[in-house]
């Protein structure tokens, strides 16, 4: 027989646990990325939630015992799918053409453009960052400064910028960002234990084991001050520190406070490159514009397409555990497909 | 000598329009009903008040040559003309004609209209020759337009039209019978004429064609039977269809000339304006609730139809998202946008709001003053443009609404919430007086809009857009110009709602290359995000921006100008090119140099009034 060459589509997280297990499985392997190189978002992030372990261990760790034989193209854009009997040929930028008899998109997640919430004032205020921008900072150990380069003395955490809105189109939770903000507090509770730091949040969503547990924490060892409600929208003051109007819907009243820096925690939207495969193979979206598999519940990574598979993050917001299990069941999935 | 003409054959006509005059009568007298006293007084005396000419000048270019009909569409008008004016010169003319005959000045209602029946031959009557060919030429005037309305039923392209408005049954009924009225007066006079030869060019010529193979003696009465049915079945079914447009607009007209206006209410006017809506059409093919989202309801056409029967369909109160478009085309000119709020003002008449207000904070005093708006807050990068150009320029201004303002009332009034909108109203001009404002600059027009038409301020009120381009000419900034390419969106509050499209034109022309697009200025989209839409998803809203952008992006610019946070707002997330207000995009136009905030100079208010 033959070996079977699987095409992954997305050099994230799950794209490269998939091709590792497929690879293990006797598959040949080509991953494709279309970014300089893999690891996807955890090559930006510097800790992870709950345990604040650090995101270079999990990139380590799917690095370590990479098999030779998988074939990785990096920078690499797929201009066109066509199919000839079972086979796929895909076409990219660089004229190369790849051969094989499964694709599993990998094709992940981006985060909010903030700038369209622009009463938030990202991009236009100095001292308005995302949470991808304080995680750089913390990855790249710059000291947290607002843009006059003074230390902050009271921070604000934004929830759900960009999910759970539909002003911004976008009518799903994201999922991780609860968390990741209650996380982020306390990292910058730990380097600025002078700073008042507050969380603003319509719900907190603490849905795996040792979330809750954190948040806790947060509250009584971090003092960090969680007020439920949405930020209508910031002003400037002149010395660049920020107003943000809220109503703090516990208490039914409205409420003004001045920040130092303020945190918007962007929401999870599907990728470009979820966008253009899923166009491209004349996949089913949802409603979000996420990747739709043909059963949510029993076929988990079928698509409408026959020998066209998912896995990770292209199918809605997950966290780190979530993606890499998907990715491992995917190659059950495609072993089944491909042996029988 | 005096004597009456009678035949039977005219008791279907003369009993249709007693039926019809009663129906009037009634009608009016209901809606006189929802008259204040004092507007009672103004329209008995409204004939003797010396502008009657007036009126009549406007009910003659209206309701009988319908100019602005003319306008929106040439076939459209003809058609209508032929119809009204040659019909009322038929009517005018066969009266002067029967009563020169008999010479009397009582004639039976039926006489003149049935004159050619009771004519035996046009021996001894005086201009006989001029009368039979004035008549028969009005006659086919008609004709003509009645051909032209059956091609509009059968193929509405022609007219530019992708649909006339549907009629409902009644209407049907009456159209049919108006139909018949003049190809059956037509073969009545001519198979007389074949008798008596009293006809013209017209029904002389076709009576002798007729009668070479056709009994014309014997088919005479029966058509003359027949004209009569016609025209009563009409005329009794005119109070309950859309013809009643016809005795209403000159209604209107008259009203209007002296005085009266949409008042907050639903009132006699509004009664007046729904009656005066002949259905045309027009509106259809410019809601873009129907060419966007196939909402075909929410057009003035139907909306105003179902109001005048009782039939109030609440999603076209609701939906509609008052831009404007419909009005701007109505050939009648009917208010439609003020019928709909008050339509919403009954709705939420028992709605109580308490707003307690903060202590207003202690402001000084400046010249200028800005309010940016709530939906300006929502937008940052325009106020700290404005704000970044008027301290380039060296204006003393005072942010009225920095950290925050009252709202100006204007998303309450649009909902017909008025008494809400009131408070908010008097709090804000409390505010703006107290500055000692002697010009108040805004960047938002749907503030700018309310501030003009509601509030007593008595200084000029300007958008920025007009503002900026008079500081570029008063060379307190320079601009440099850049060869983009941009097209600019007329908001529809800011365009049609305070009739501002030059001034941001020229500042863009200052600027940049700005391509012209084909629904500019009056007939500019909307782009979804209206304030007066109560009841639009935001899906609904989606499918709107997007549409409206493929029409502003068809030159393919560099950038998409518009001058309104709430479209920015709207178009931003769909747009493929950026979106820019229009002060955002002149302080990026701005020379280097000129950028740095000024020291800032006291400019006295008369060189800024001058300025304007």
């Amino acid at each position: 027989m033959m070996t079977k060459t699987v095409a992954v589509i997305g050099g994230g997280p799950a794209g490269m646990e998939a091709s590792k297990e497929l690879a293990f499985n006797g598959f040949q392997v080509v991953l494709l990325e279309s970014g300089a190189r893999l690891g996807g978002h955890m090559n930006q992030w510097d800790r992870l939630f709950p345990n604040k372990r650090p995101a270079g261990e999990i990139l380590e760790s799917l690095y370590r015992n990479f098999p030779g034989s998988i074939t990785v193209m990096t920078e690499t854009n797929i201009t066109s799918i066509g199919r000839n009997a079972d086979r796929f040929i895909l076409r990219t930028a660089g004229r190369d053409v790849i051969e094989a008899d499964a694709l599993l998109v990998c094709t992940g997640f981006r985060v909010f453009d903030a700038i369209l919430k622009e009463e938030y004032g990202y991009g236009i205020y100095d001292n308005v960052i995302t949470s991808v921008d304080l995680e750089q900072w913390f990855k790249e150990k710059r000291p947290v400064l607002t843009s006059h380069g003074r230390v902050p003395a009271t921070v604000g955490f934004i929830h759900c910028v960009g999910s759970r809105d539909e002003k911004s189109g976008n009518l799903h939770c994201s999922k991780v960002c609860c968390v990741t903000a209650v996380k982020q507090a306390v990292e910058l509770k730990e380097k600025l234990p002078e700073a008042r730091i507050f969380c603003f949040y319509m719900d907190l969503r603490m849905f795996g084991l040792g979330y809750e547990e954190l948040y806790k924490e947060s509250q009584e060892k971090y003092r960090i001050q969680f007020i439920r409600g949405r930020l209508s929208e910031a002003f400037e003051n002149m010395d660049g520190s920020l107003m943000a109007k809220v109503e703090d819907t516990l208490t039914a009243k409205p409420l003004r406070i001045n920040l130092d820096l303020l945190v918007l925690m962007v929401g999870f939207l599907p990728s470009d490159g979820t966008a253009a495969i899923g166009s491209l193979l004349g996949l089913t979206f949802n409603p979000n514009g996420f990747l739709q598999p043909r059963d949510g519940h029993l076929q988990p990574h079928d698509t409408e397409q026959q020998g066209v598979f998912l896995a990770g993050s292209c199918k809605g917001p997950k966290n780190l555990e979530e993606t890499l299990a998907d990715a491992r069941s995917a190659v059950l999935r495609i072993r089944q497909y491909l042996t029988n | 000598m005096y004597y009456i003409d009678y035949d039977p054959f005219v008791l279907p006509f003369t009993l249709g329009v007693l039926a019809l005059l009663v129906m009037l009568f009634w009608k009016f007298f209901q809606w006189w009903d929802k008259l204040q006293p004092e507007d009672r007084i103004v329209i008995r005396t409204g004939l003797r008040s010396g502008k009657l000419l007036a009126i009549l000048k406007e009910v003659f270019l209206e309701s009988l040559i319908h100019r602005r009909m003319w306008k929106q569409n040439p076939l459209q008008g003809y058609m209508h003309m032929t119809f009204a004016f040659g019909w009322f010169m038929l009517i005018l003319i066969g009266n002067v004609e029967s009563r020169i005959h008999s010479g009397v000045e009582f004639n039976m209602p039926y006489y003149p209209i049935f004159f050619k029946f009771f004519l035996d031959s046009n021996e001894g009557l005086p201009f006989s020759k001029s009368f039979t060919f004035i008549m028969d030429f009005f006659l086919l005037l008609v004709l003509s337009g009645l051909v032209l309305a059956m091609f509009k039923r059968v193929n509405a392209k022609l007219y530019g039209m992708k649909k006339p408005a549907k009629p409902e049954a009644i209407d049907r009924i009456a159209l049919t019978a108006l139909w018949f009225i003049f190809p059956l007066r037509l073969l009545a006079e001519s198979f007389t004429s074949a008798v008596t030869g009293t006809g013209g060019f017209l029904t002389g010529n076709l009576g002798e064609f007729l009668s070479g193979w056709l009994p014309a003696r014997l088919l005479a009465y029966p058509a003359w039977w027949s004209y009569s049915v016609a025209l009563s079945v009409f005329f009794v079914c005119m109070p309950f269809t859309r013809y009643m447009h016809i005795p209403a607009e000159v209604l209107l007209i008259y009203l209007r000339h002296l005085g009266f206006k949409p008042s907050k209410t639903y009132d006699f006017f509004s009664v007046v304006e729904v009656n005066s809506c002949p259905s045309c059409g027009v509106c259809v093919e410019s809601c873009q609730l129907k060419s966007s989202l196939g909402h075909g309801n929410i057009v003035p056409a139907y909306f105003l139809r179902g109001l005048k029967k009782d039939r109030e369909d609440m999603q076209a109160v609701n939906e509609c998202m008052l831009c404007g478009r419909c009005q701007q085309v109505c050939p009648v000119g009917i208010h439609v946008n003020d019928i709909r709020i008050q339509r919403r003002d009954l709705l939420n008449k028992q709605v109580v709001f308490n707003y307690p207000y903060l202590p207003p904070p202690d402001h000084q005093k400046a010249d200028v003053v800005y309010f940016a708006g709530c939906m300006t807050h929502l937008t940052p990068g325009i106020k700290r443009s404005v704000e970044n150009i008027l301290k380039a320029a060296g204006i003393h201004y005072l942010f009225l609404d920095k950290e925050g303002g009252i709202c100006c009332g204007r998303p309450l009034q649009i909902a017909g919430l008025w008494d809400s909108a009131r408070q908010l109203v008097e709090s804000n001009q409390r505010l703006i007086r107290q500055s000692g404002a002697r010009l108040l600059l805004t960047s938002c027009p749907i503030c700018l809009k309310v501030f003009r038409e509601e509030y007593d301020l008595r200084i000029p009120v300007m958008h920025h857009s007009q503002y900026l381009v008079q500081l570029i000419e008063a060379e307190l900034i320079n601009v440099a110009f850049s060869s983009r390419e941009v097209s600019y969106h007329d908001p529809c509050e800011l365009g049609r709602g305070c009739g501002i499209f030059e001034e941001p034109r020229q500042l863009i022309s200052r600027i940049a290359g700005l391509q012209e697009i084909t629904a500019g200025r009056e007939k500019s989209l909307c782009c979804g995000g209206s304030l007066g839409g109560l009841s639009l998803s935001f899906q609904e809203r989606k499918r709107l921006a997007s549409d409206a952008l493929k029409q502003l992006l068809a030159g393919q610019p560099d950038l998409l100008i518009t001058a309104c946070p709430l479209c920015k707002k709207t178009f931003q997330p769909l747009s493929p090119v950026g979106v820019m207000d229009i002060a955002e995009f002149l302080y990026t136009a701005m020379e280097q140099k000129t950028r740095t905030a000024q020291p800032e100079v006291l400019i006295n208010c008369n060189e800024t009034v001058a300025v304007l």
